[in-house]
């Protein structure tokens, strides 16, 4: 499978994705420049973390007007697979690919360590490989990881099984403890924490695996 | 306008063979200025080793390169950024983490790690806990937006550093042997081109004022300090690495301290050529500037490069890409001059070789004692609470855990990080190879008030201990030296002293200095801080999952390498006992055995090599009691029998050097490597479940869960910052 890596300008753990993919999963990726108005023949998309465009404004704020997105909102409208990473999820939720906000911390200060995570649902490509309540001990890495929207937002998401990954340890505030939640249709996925930080044994765990091994083997079923 | 002393304004006018222009005054005030120039270290720093079959670069470049095999090497450095951190902390940290950033990836390398070296004054002054949080927001913000892993480091609090913080960051960057980029202005009629952020009025005399000490009127320097734009920087990291694959550029030198000027004319001097500019094809960020100013400006995320003639348009497109200004402002000439011209007219003319190279030399008087004020005897002391006393310890600002300050950094960025903050040394891979590079810092300027000498070599066998803990082979090193005003020759004696500490124990240790930094005038009204130099040591290993601190398992035998080692009562003023829980400084600092120190870190690195141990620790802060409950902060701790003639506040909390914790299951294997490399190896207790037992046979010392241990080693900064904000 072919996983095509967006790189914004700021954007620093491209290198991080584009190296669990081929690396620790052994499959394929490339990277795609911001200003590319197509994403070429990729069977996914990984929106990596970092500062786009120096997160000026507000995070993500600028990246959703880059020619990349268009191309991103029309992959993911014809059911395409897109998982957005911490920058990534901030970047979908401004660009309206996911509902709600990222909020600054709670304690408004930037937060790295290794947080657990709860799967909350199988029901979508990203989780698919793992079992429902599953605890996941994946790193965090930001200053604006709490989550927000409104009531009834977050009660639709509740309903319709849309809140994907939630903390166990909540690190930031985020509301109902949310760490990732998918959209509607469930091709799009957002997270704060960081797979690619737990996919090679070497960096203390592997745990973030079942999220991007649940995506490629998403794409093999639906290819057979 | 100028602050040259009469000495040198006369030796400006012999070099011109006439008066200087405003703008030449200038030049010269900050090329000359301590900061730039070292004109009073420079003598003494020649004492330092400087070579090694593995140095590719040695002192003078923007950082040292060593060759760490398969064609791959590491540059490396550390800067301090003391002076800007005081005035303005979240700038001033933030932008010595760019600078020294610049100055790695100037050379080709691209970063892969950060360290800092922090001193503040107690908190319980809530002045020093708005630097504090100043500071480490700015490490944390220009770091990992840069997108360069923060991995370690160390944090000291003393009244000493109240009006005079120390913030000094070590970076390190890989790159391969064909890669290597110098600051050379090569190729006469080369164009020399601007790239990056806009000149402001920003940072004008930065370099002198951190040459200066610190009066009543520094709160109005606010001005001097620079803005970073760590975005801007990442850019610009990106796009000159792509520039460089071009094969177009030919020298290239980050614009730091003294800006323009101080790239300009190195770049000429070590190429032997001349640089011709004109200030007028400089892109502004403001109006009005003049020669003067822009010459001096100190604005961040610029580089001046220097490219073939005929390529330019290659070098441009990268820049353009990313979307920066890159624009030709001169031509390498071939008469060795520094020729600056305004819309054409020359406003300085200097050549670069007098300037860059030929700053005045001073042998500033040293035949003073070096200056302490502590006693040489003892007090009388005796414990009625030995638990208490390691409590307080645990919970001091220096022995406490600093997950606090840590957590606010991304250690992990770049998937490289093996080993991050809180380990003996920070691991960091390079995933093209199967090595890993160790890197430590350390300092510390309580040894070095009683002794700079014996407190400098302490410091570099605390860093290579810590290297070597984790199984790695110190390669080289750099140091940040950290000292008050030079024209005070008790002062002077502690610098000299200090360099020779260094040089004596970095050539045991074969770990030559490549590179680094002196900050001097560390004062303010005429307080000096503690004699603080600051090494920054790395070494290399085979990539493997790390051998860390805590126990593992129970029922391991805890073998204590180095034994329990012996102090008299004069070598134990300056520990963390003597501080903490006597509130008192005096003697000197603890006795090393350089050779016994040695064997000890080869036997260490055997064992870690092969696999014996389960768990490795060096002993240093707060002795052995401080490094048994470190080790107990996972979920195992030990039941521990110090049999010795010494007093239990002795035996528990000495700070001999050369000394290391294991816990093992196969203690006879760690004692027979031991043994073969004459250390001694003494097994002082078993791992255990929760709790953390240390007596005699006789008597019990310390009886505490394992989780009181973490609780108040890991909330006491987060404690003593929860107070009074301002």
């Amino acid at each position: 499978m072919r996983v095509g890596v967006v790189v914004f300008p700021g954007s620093n753990c491209d290198h991080d994705a584009w190296y669990a993919v081929t690396r620790n999963l052994g499959q394929q990726a490339e990277f795609i420049w911001h200003d590319s108005q197509t994403l070429g023949q990729v069977d996914a998309v990984i929106l990596p973390g970092g500062f786009s465009y120096g997160d000026y404004l507000r995070c993500g704020a600028i990246a959703k007007f880059s020619p990349v997105m268009m191309a991103v909102r029309k992959f993911a409208s014809e059911g395409g697979l897109v998982l957005g990473l911490c920058n990534g999820f901030q970047i979908l939720t401004e660009s309206g690919l996911l509902p709600g906000a990222l909020l600054r911390n709670r304690d408004l200060k930037f937060v790295c360590r290794p947080v657990t995570l709860r799967v909350e649902t199988t029901n979508t490509p990203f989780t698919a490989s793992a079992s429902r309540g599953q605890l996941l001990r994946i790193p965090v890495a930001h200053g604006d990881g709490c989550y927000f929207a409104d009531q009834r937002t977050l009660d639709m998401l509740e309903k319709e099984d849309r809140v994907v990954l939630r903390y166990v340890d909540n690190p930031n505030g985020a509301l109902r403890d949310i760490a990732g939640i998918c959209n509607e249709r469930r091709n799009v996925m957002g997270m704060m924490p960081h797979p690619e930080r737990a996919s090679d044994i070497l960096m203390g765990s592997t745990d973030g695996r079942v999220i991007l091994e649940s995506m490629v083997q998403s794409l093999v079923a639906a290819a057979a | 306008m100028s602050d040259l002393p009469a000495s040198e304004l006369a030796k400006v006018r012999s070099i011109l063979q006439r008066e200087p222009t405003e703008t030449e005054l200038g030049i010269f005030t900050v090329m000359w200025s301590e900061h730039c120039s070292y004109k009073s270290s420079r003598l003494h720093l020649r004492k330092l080793p400087t070579s090694g079959e593995r140095v590719l670069q040695g002192p003078g470049e923007n950082a040292g390169i060593i060759d760490i095999g398969d064609g791959w090497a590491i540059a490396f450095k550390i800067e301090s950024h003391n002076h800007p951190s005081f005035i303005e902390p979240f700038q001033g940290a933030a932008t010595g983490v760019g600078g020294i950033l610049r100055d790695i990836f100037t050379m080709g390398a691209r970063p892969i790690a950060v360290m800092d070296a922090l001193r503040f004054g107690p908190l319980d002054q809530p002045r020093n806990q708005r630097i504090l949080e100043g500071v480490v927001s700015g490490i944390a913000h220009y770091g990992n937006c840069f997108g360069v892993p923060t991995v370690g480091g160390e944090c000291v609090f003393e009244p000493c550093y109240n009006g005079n913080p120390l913030v000094n960051v070590f970076a390190l960057g890989v790159f391969r042997h064909d890669e290597i980029f110098y600051g050379r202005a090569s190729g006469i009629g080369n164009p020399v081109i601007y790239v990056g952020a806009k000149t402001g009025r920003d940072g004008i005399h930065g370099a002198s004022m951190a040459s200066a000490e610190f009066t009543e009127e520094s709160k109005q320097k606010r001005p001097n300090v620079q803005v970073g734009d760590p975005f801007m920087e990442k850019l610009l990291l990106e796009a000159c690495l792509e520039a460089m694959r071009t094969g177009a550029i030919v020298g290239i030198q980050d614009m730091g301290a003294a800006g323009l000027t101080c790239s300009t004319c190195e770049m000429g001097s070590r190429a032997c050529t001349g640089v011709e500019i004109d200030l007028a094809l400089v892109p502004q960020r403001e109006t009005g500037m003049t020669p003067y100013e822009i010459m001096l400006s100190e604005s961040q995320e610029r580089m001046l490069l220097v490219a073939e003639s005929g390529r330019e348009d290659e070098v441009f497109a990268v820049f353009r890409k990313w979307g920066l200004d890159a624009v030709t402002i001169g031509r390498v000439t071939d008469d060795a001059m520094l020729r600056v011209k305004n819309h054409g007219v020359v406003v300085a003319e200097i050549p670069n070789r007098e300037l860059a190279d030929e700053a005045p030399l001073y042998d500033r008087p040293h035949n003073a004692e070096p200056y302490r004020s502590a006693p040489m005897a003892a007090p009388a002391f005796a414990s009625s609470d030995l638990q208490g006393d390691l409590l307080k310890i645990l919970a001091s600002g220096d022995v406490c855990s600093k997950r606090w300050i840590w957590q606010q950094y991304d250690y992990m960025v770049r998937t490289n990080t093996l080993a991050g903050p809180g380990s003996d040394a920070a691991i960091v891979r390079i995933k093209e190879t199967d090595t890993s590079i160790a890197m430590s810092l350390d300092g510390n300027g309580r040894y070095c008030a009683l002794s700079p000498r014996e407190g400098a070599q302490l410091i570099v066998a605390e860093c290579c201990r810590n290297l070597s803990t984790v199984g790695a082979l110190p390669l080289a090193a750099t140091n940040n030296l950290n000292f008050g005003n030079p024209e005070r020759p008790e002062i002077m004696a502690q610098l000299v002293e200090s360099i020779e500490g260094i040089a004596e124990a970095c050539r045991h240790f074969e770990t030559p200095i490549t590179g680094g930094n002196v900050s001097l005038y560390n004062e303010t009204l005429g307080e000096a801080i503690w004699p603080t130099p600051v090494l920054g040591i790395v070494g290399l290993m085979k990539t493997a999952l790390p051998v860390t601190i805590p126990f593992k398992e129970e029922g391991r035998t805890v073998v204590l390498l180095g034994g329990l080692g012996d102090c008299d009562a004069i070598r134990f003023g300056g520990t963390q006992y003597a501080k903490v829980v006597l509130d008192q400084l005096w003697g000197l600092p603890p006795a090393l055995d350089l050779d016994y120190e040695k064997r000890l870190q080869a036997a260490i690195r055997e064992i870690v090599t092969a696999g014996i141990a389960e768990s490795a620790h060096d002993l240093a802060d707060g002795g052995l009691a401080v490094a048994l409950a470190e080790c107990s902060m996972g979920s195992i701790g030990a039941s521990i029998d110090l049999s010795t003639s010494l007093k239990p506040e002795i035996a528990l909390f000495h700070e001999g050097p050369s000394r290391i914790l294991v816990s093992t299951a196969v203690p006879e294997q760690v004692e027979r490597v031991a043994h073969a490399h004459g250390v001694d190896a003494v097994r002082i207790g078993v791992t255990m479940k929760e709790e953390l037992r240390i007596g005699n046979d006789s008597m019990t010392w310390i009886d505490c869960p394992v989780y009181r241990l973490r609780e108040v080693s890991e909330g006491a900064l987060e404690n003593q910052l929860s107070f009074t904000h301002v």
